[in-house]
């Protein structure tokens, strides 16, 4: 159907292995490294489709922030402990089984009944950083400044928040 | 001619090459020089660090190996091969080993998008400094690997540290880096160094002579020095505290790459620098343009190296809570009004009124936040509110 390269048949190994190495692991920690690999996994098979931005970003926030931030969780709530832990006993295996299945078939049936299948023959040119951010601020330029502005605001406030509380202490 | 020496050889290689091969023999012509030359760069650095500090602390420095000392770092690379390699115990094997490899790893790629010379750049990407950027964060994670995995209380403490401290940073070296995105158009480090390119008497264009420029190449460097884990922001590996952070449990060549990797990030970082603020390749005055570009580029470099040695041996030590407050209060607010400032100077099209505003929005915000960092913490006796 759609022939397949080699890089992504690799890009999507190393996601995939992350990603079960991530469910499967006991160390906690572990589990947190596995989904760094799958998180840069996905940044390089979106790299690996054209989509420059999106992969960057991706590398950015969930590989540099979210990867950091659970490791972060995860030794400030257990004390660093990195004794297995063991797995939680599932009580029924099958449960699992058929809600991942019928997940699967959820988003299996809206990626087949999309736009984007139907309109045969249109090739999507993979869109520059340069015409995104004209895009950003041609026809989305309400919604980037009201985010903007609630990101510097939420920043601010965070730091304000630290001062607050060194304020209290005597 | 000079100046495009490498490019035209690589092209003359390439000639030579069958034509089934010939895209992988590219691609290996432009990675080679990249990991033969900053290593070759980091193995001189050593030397002048060593040299340097030694005569600012009234000692000699390395000076038995070769002539001056300048074989210093053949020995002590003949000496970490030969050294036992120790892994402790209760260490976690596979990560303890792949610490190092993953932050040696991470630091080569971000070489791949700054422009060392005129058409000498690996890979022109049109997001090339948000793919340096991104790289960058994957090294938070390597060195975090490094500490947990050793099983050590001290390692566990400077990887915190570390991760902290490079998350705290990022923000105003980002936020640094979008002035001069804003004010460059693009995101492509070639395209900025174009944007700087050209002279008005004989000031270059570059971005560091006006004021936000100024401003933020200056935050940029300190924000760079922080992310690299140098002094005075070396509190992850203070030897006097926590022995030496999170790489306390490596030895012999694990530990010689850890360094490499450090040194690498440095140079990778004040790269940017040249590229964002100082020019990339271009010469600083309009007679010295026929110098080969490149040439710039490691002076530039070179420079910039220095100040980092000098500021090492110059400044003490930070605190942890003076580190996060600096970061915090001082550095972000003041990377926000560059980047206002920087639009302001954008809008206010040719003229003096666009210098006066500019210089005055960054000058009011120094001494704001200053003051207010001062009185903020006004010297007196400490307090510790858990260890008494």
């Amino acid at each position: 159907m759609i022939r397949m390269s080699a890089t992504f048949l690799i890009l999507s190994a190393i996601t995939l292995i992350g990603a079960c190495a991530a469910m499967m692991l006991r160390g906690l920690v572990h589990c947190a490294l596995a989904v760094a690999i799958a998180f840069a996994g996905l940044g390089t098979l979106y790299l690996n489709l054209g989509a420059q931005f999106l992969g960057l970003a991706q590398l950015l926030v969930y590989v540099g922030a979210i990867a950091v931030l659970i490791v972060f969780v995860i030794l400030l709530t257990r004390g660093g402990e990195s004794d297995a832990t063991p797995l939680p006993q599932v009580a029924l295996p099958l449960t699992g089984l058929a809600v991942a299945g019928c997940l699967f078939a959820v988003l299996a049936w809206a990626v087949f009944h999309s736009f984007a299948v139907h309109r045969a023959g249109t090739q999507a040119t993979p869109a520059t950083v340069r015409e995104l951010g004209a895009v950003l601020m041609d026809s989305y330029v309400l919604p980037l400044e009201v985010i903007g502005l609630m990101l510097t605001a939420a920043l601010i406030g965070a730091v304000i928040i630290a001062m607050k509380e060194k304020q209290d202490t005597p | 001619m000079l100046d495009q020496m490498f490019v035209l050889l690589k092209h003359w290689l390439l000639g030579y090459s069958p034509a089934v091969l010939q895209p992988a023999v590219s691609i290996f012509l432009t990675i080679l020089p990249i990991l033969l030359v900053f290593p070759v760069l980091f193995a001189l650095t050593t030397v002048l660090e060593r040299k340097g500090l030694g005569r600012m602390q009234n000692r000699y420095g390395p000076n038995r190996v070769g002539i001056y000392g300048i074989l210093q770092p053949m020995a002590d690379a003949v000496k970490s091969l030969t050294k036992e390699d120790i892994v402790p115990a209760a260490a976690d094997r596979t990560v303890h080993f792949l610490a190092p490899l993953v932050l040696l790893a991470v630091a080569f790629v971000p070489y791949a998008v700054l422009p060392i010379g005129r058409n000498m750049i690996a890979a022109n990407l049109d997001a090339g400094v948000l793919f340096f950027f991104a790289i960058g964060a994957i090294s938070e994670l390597s060195v975090f690997m490094a500490g947990w995995s050793s099983r050590n209380k001290y390692s566990l403490l400077g990887a915190m540290r570390a991760v902290a401290q490079m998350i705290s940073y990022e923000v105003p070296l980002l936020l640094s880096s979008v002035a001069v995105i804003m004010a460059a158009g693009s995101l492509s480090t070639v395209e900025i160094v174009q944007k700087q390119a050209g002279f008005s008497g004989i000031f270059p264009h570059w971005y560091v002579l006006t004021p936000w420029g100024f401003a933020g190449f200056i935050l940029f460097m300190i924000a760079a020095t922080a992310e690299t884990n140098r002094s005075p922001f070396d509190l992850p590996e203070g030897e006097s505290e926590i022995i030496a952070g999170y790489y306390l449990e490596y030895s012999g060549f694990k530990f010689a790459l850890f360094f490499l990797g450090e040194y690498l990030g440095m140079f990778a970082i004040s790269g940017l620098g040249i590229t964002l603020f100082l020019g990339g390749w271009s010469a600083p005055l309009p007679f010295l343009t026929w110098v080969p570009s490149w040439i710039w580029f490691f002076a530039k470099l070179l420079g910039l190296i220095v100040g980092f040695i000098w500021v090492r041996g110059t400044l003490p030590r930070l605190r942890m809570d003076q580190l996060m407050n600096f970061a915090w209060k001082f550095m972000l607010p003041m990377a926000l009004v560059v980047v206002v400032s920087a639009g302001a100077w954008r809008f206010l099209g040719q003229g003096v009124m666009r210098w006066v505003v500019s210089i005055l929005f960054i000058a009011v915000a120094y001494v704001l936040l200053a003051r207010g960092v001062e009185t903020r913490n006004r010297i007196a006796k400490r307090t510790y509110r858990f260890a008494e």
